[in-house]
């Protein structure tokens, strides 16, 4: 089978199988649906895997005017709905930017239409397209599959939402072919295109539940994106005004145009990534973005949306290095990832700790493909992967226990060690995979270290880094912590979790210890030759350390063993209360003999790291840097 | 004469038999010399050494079975991170072992349902990521002067780092207060009984789990006064020299101040680090970048 029509198949198959879901009534025909779909995509992209690993780059040519001009109709299909749905909630942000954006792009299609030649390639891939074709294709197809129980447990719990489940799978495929179509695109209009799809679907998905603060977040977002979204088309007529032949509407020829011709939108395009990707300032959709049911935020977090955001970045990474522009960009993302570190800390929703965690990481993908040298593109490529992983696995974990004890409060999880044993230990695989050596971030971060004290000013990203990665060991540990404090006599919750869902569980329990076992592997098959191809030169960890890692890893997996060895019949004591044990250790005797409970409760340190003092100064900060980048790029222009 | 290939074997190997005696005996002259500050005749030297090999004959009472499996990590990969350093190693990967370590040993607190082994953990969280910054900005200077992250390198390399490092070198002492669990940083456990709530961290830990924990702890000593080492490594008298100096400061530092709070350990430690630290090495990076390209 040829290459390009795998490609093809990977954007419209799940767009087939969302159409059938939108029709499917009964559960049980969606839930075979969404099985056989996830797997038919998870296999493909491993397929594509397989087929195209070796290739380089390869670019399709696919007759692109008739596609052209169903995108530009859907487009405003979509903006008339917006326009309609803004008017309705009194969203004029909103409806300001839908009809900005509406007018750049029909005043574009009138004023370059007729001068755009038919652009050759409208679809290629390369290594780093199959890396985010396998996060898309196989974390978000299980995600999908997840969402099946969980979104019946949820309507069992929230009787007052409407049932709309057919709606929402039809949304959440939709997503994905949008996401597959976004990394397979090569001609920016098409990127463009998909780039709304995604900013639309997150929008319906995370305004699900319909209430008024779903309602608030959801077209938070939607605001948030569309600005990006605005940039994005300022970018293409920019574009356009330089060569309007379009030639440049040809994202390998914008990249290899060089400096003066692709910084201007290659700024404006970042900046659309930074808006995606939730960077400060424009954090605050993606924390809001928790209201969504979970299955949801997993998607957001882990393979589309913000990976967009950052996929778009790497991708012209080349463009930014050793520029100033580049460098501001790449504050934006160290400024995000200390600050957003350091509020985890203070927030005890393990959504929203998720959420802070997740935009951190991104922060640090920013800040690597901003200053974009070689080897820090390698770890921007290496962070994407081992975060995808990571991170669904944890949101899944956090949607099944939520539903089990009825809180998302990291503080209401004590001693799930002993009421969900299996799942806390698939949680604390995810969470050290977010912060442990030898797992996949801290690979990353050290690899980061090495690449950055190598690049220009990098010393202000290693003292980022260091401060901030102590920032994020600080909320993962109290979180582990937390879920492995034996608490005795607690009834097991396990047993009503659905096998389907276990299956998810586990597979992304093995992903996160497996890639942090063959990254050495991946890395010298897919991103060492997309780097090559780019810089003519490459990067990689040392076979010496490697080995270490590995034995580390090793280590790590026999240690729990020796809990067999363990004599059978050990001697047991309470905890120790000042002398004043009762029942096992979850009471105490208080003053007059009255029998207490005993609650203990985790450090947030909010006067140091709370949201209130945090968020207004990193705002401010990023604001200052986006502006400064602005303001070269129109010295640029004029 | 051992082959090349092997010296990095052999050398850990050498540590890992060896360290704990080392550790232990610094342990004992510690206690030696803070009994003579405070006026006492203090234990004899071995003390440390009947304290462990007591503590194995006792029985092992747990809270939580779990807890065995953190405090034998907590040993075993705090041996590995040392081995690693002396093997020659790579910092970066030293450090990030040696946090792994810790992380277990702060879990096996977390495990026992207890408040004081609970706040416990917490302190020694916050002492972590209290120095964890600064730590990281001694393998970055090191780096800087040596273009290596390789304990090896750096050894080898004869060049004075301290003398390009003070900066760094001064804040790398001051974390080593935290890290020897001295006052006035030592929040989560103590040596003074009379600043410590029970016994924090250890809280909950006895017999044979207190025993490892304690040669956990000779092997960071050991671990510890390694990387003062490095930054005189060209001499190796001087070196050892610093070594007896600095844990010296260390002894009476503890003897002469009182625990602090929380907030203050933090502050203390992050206003060197970001200093300190920060200033050495921007000073060292504008050199290296601009003035000599």
């Amino acid at each position: 089978m040829q290459i390009v029509q795998l490609l093809i198949y990977l954007i419209l198959f799940p767009l087939i199988a969302a159409v059938f879901l939108l029709f499917a009534k009964k559960s049980v025909e969606r839930s075979w649906i969404v099985k056989i779909s996830a797997l038919a995509i998870g296999v493909v992209s491993l397929y594509l895997l397989v087929a195209g690993f070796d290739k380089g780059l390869i670019t399709y040519t696919i007759s692109g005017r008739i596609f052209d001009l169903a995108m530009l109709v859907i487009e405003l299909v979509i903006a008339v709905y917006l326009l309609w749905l803004g008017l309705r909630h009194r969203k004029y942000s909103v409806v300001i930017l839908v009809l900005i954006q509406a007018a750049l792009l029909l005043w574009f299609e009138a004023t370059y239409g007729h001068t755009i030649v038919e652009l050759p390639n409208n679809l290629f891939f390369d290594q780093f397209s199959i890396i985010m074709a396998l996060i898309i294709g196989i974390i978000g197809s299980l995600i999908c599959v997840y969402a099946l129980g969980y979104m019946e447990t949820y309507h069992e719990h929230h009787k007052d939402i409407a049932d709309r489940r057919g709606m929402f799978f039809f949304w959440m495929f939709v997503f994905l072919s949008a996401m597959f179509g976004l990394v397979f695109s090569n001609n920016l209009m098409w990127i463009l295109f998909f780039w709304e799809i995604t900013t639309f679907c997150s929008f319906i998905l995370i305004g699900y539940s319909q209430t008024a603060e779903a309602t608030n977040n959801a077209f938070l977002a939607l605001a948030m994106n569309m600005l990006g979204g605005v940039a994005f088309v300022a970018a293409l007529i920019y574009i356009t005004t330089i060569d309007p032949s379009g030639r440049l509407l040809d994202l390998g020829a914008l990249i290899n145009s060089g400096y003066a011709v692709a910084i201007v939108p290659a700024v404006l395009i970042c900046f659309a990534g930074l808006t995606k990707a939730a960077q400060m300032p424009f954090s605050s959709w993606l924390v809001g973005a928790m209201v969504a049911p979970t299955p949801v935020s997993a998607l957001l977090h882990s393979s589309t949306m913000v990976k967009a955001g950052v996929y778009i970045i790497v991708r012209f990474a080349p463009v930014l290095t050793g520029t100033t522009e580049g460098m501001m960009i790449a504050m934006v993302g160290g400024v995000t990832f200390l600050l957003t570190s350091c509020m985890a800390i203070s927030q005890s929703n393990a959504k929203k700790v998720l959420a802070y965690s997740t935009i951190a990481n991104l922060g640090l993908v920013v800040a690597c493909a901003g200053v974009g040298t070689y080897n820090l593109m390698w770890v921007a490529i290496l962070l994407i992967i081992f975060h995808a992983i990571a991170k669904s696995l944890l949101f899944l974990c956090v949607g099944t226990v939520e539903h089990r004890i009825g809180s998302r409060d990291i503080e209401d999880m004590g001693g799930l060690i002993e009421r969900m044993p299996k799942l806390a230990i698939m949680m604390f695989i995810g969470m050290a995979g977010m912060f442990l050596a030898p797992f996949g971030m801290i690979i990353s971060k050290w690899a980061a270290i090495e690449a950055f004290i190598q690049a220009p000013f990098g010393l202000i990203f290693i003292i980022i880094l260091a401060f901030g990665g102590s920032a994020t060991l600080f909320f993962w540990s109290k979180w582990m912590g937390k879920i492995i404090s034996v608490m005795r006599h607690q009834e097991n919750l396990e047993s009503s979790i659905k096998s389907e869902k276990w299956t998810v569980l586990w597979i992304l329990t093995g992903l996160v210890v497996v890639v942090a076992l063959i990254f050495p592997l991946i890395s010298s098959a897919l991103i060492e030759p997309f780097i090559m191809q780019i810089y003519g030169h490459t990067t990689r960890l040392a076979e010496a350390n490697i080995t270490i890692m590995l034995l580390m890893m090793g280590l790590l997996i026999i240690m729990p063993f020796s809990m067999l060895f363990q004599s059978k019949t050990p001697k047991m004591a309470p905890p120790y209360m000042g002398g004043m044990t009762t029942e096992g250790g979850m009471r105490y005797t208080g003053s007059a003999g009255v029998s207490r409970n005993l609650v203990l409760s985790n450090y947030y340190l909010r006067n140091y790291f709370g949201e209130e003092r945090l968020f207004m100064p990193g705002t401010l900060a990023c604001w200052g840097l986006i502006l400064i980048a602005f303001i070269m790029v129109v010295g640029v222009v004029l | 004469m051992i082959p090349e290939p092997w010296a990095p074997v052999v050398n850990a190997v050498i540590y890992l038999l060896l360290a704990p005696v080392v550790g232990g005996l610094i342990a004992g002259i510690d206690r030696k010399v803070t009994a003579r500050m405070q006026g006492r005749v203090g234990p004899p030297l071995l003390q440390p050494f009947y304290d462990v090999g007591k503590l194995f004959e006792k029985e092992n009472l747990v809270v939580t079975t779990t807890q065995n499996f953190y405090v034998l990590s907590y040993l075993v990969f705090m041996a590995v991170s040392g081995a690693l350093f002396f093997s020659g190693g790579d910092m970066l990967l030293v450090i990030f072992a040696f946090t792994l370590s810790h992380i277990f040993l702060v879990l096996g607190a977390y495990a026992s349902y207890s408040p004081y082994s609970h706040v416990g953990a917490e302190r020694e969280l916050i002492q972590i990521i209290a120095y964890e910054p600064m730590i990281i900005m001694t393998a970055v200077g090191m780096y800087m002067v040596t273009t290596s992250f390789y304990v090896g390198t750096i050894v080898q390399s004869a060049i004075p780092i301290v003398l390009y490092l003070p900066g760094v070198f001064i804040g790398y002492l001051i974390v080593l207060t935290i890290k020897l669990r001295k006052s006035p940083f030592d929040l989560s456990t103590s040596h003074h009984a009379h600043q410590e709530l029970v016994k924090g961290v250890t809280t909950d830990f006895a017999g044979p789990n207190l025993a490892k924990l304690e040669i956990a702890h000779w092997y960071e000593y050991v671990f510890l006064l390694g990387v003062v080492y490095l930054f005189f490594a060209w001499n190796p008298l001087l070196a050892i020299a610093a070594i007896i100096i600095a844990y010296f400061l260390e002894i009476l530092i503890d003897n002469t101040t009182s625990r602090v709070k929380w907030q203050m350990t933090l502050r203390s430690a992050w206003l060197v680090a970001g200093t300190l630290g920060i200033i050495n090495l921007g000073v060292l990076y504008y050199l290296r970048m601009v003035v000599v390209p």
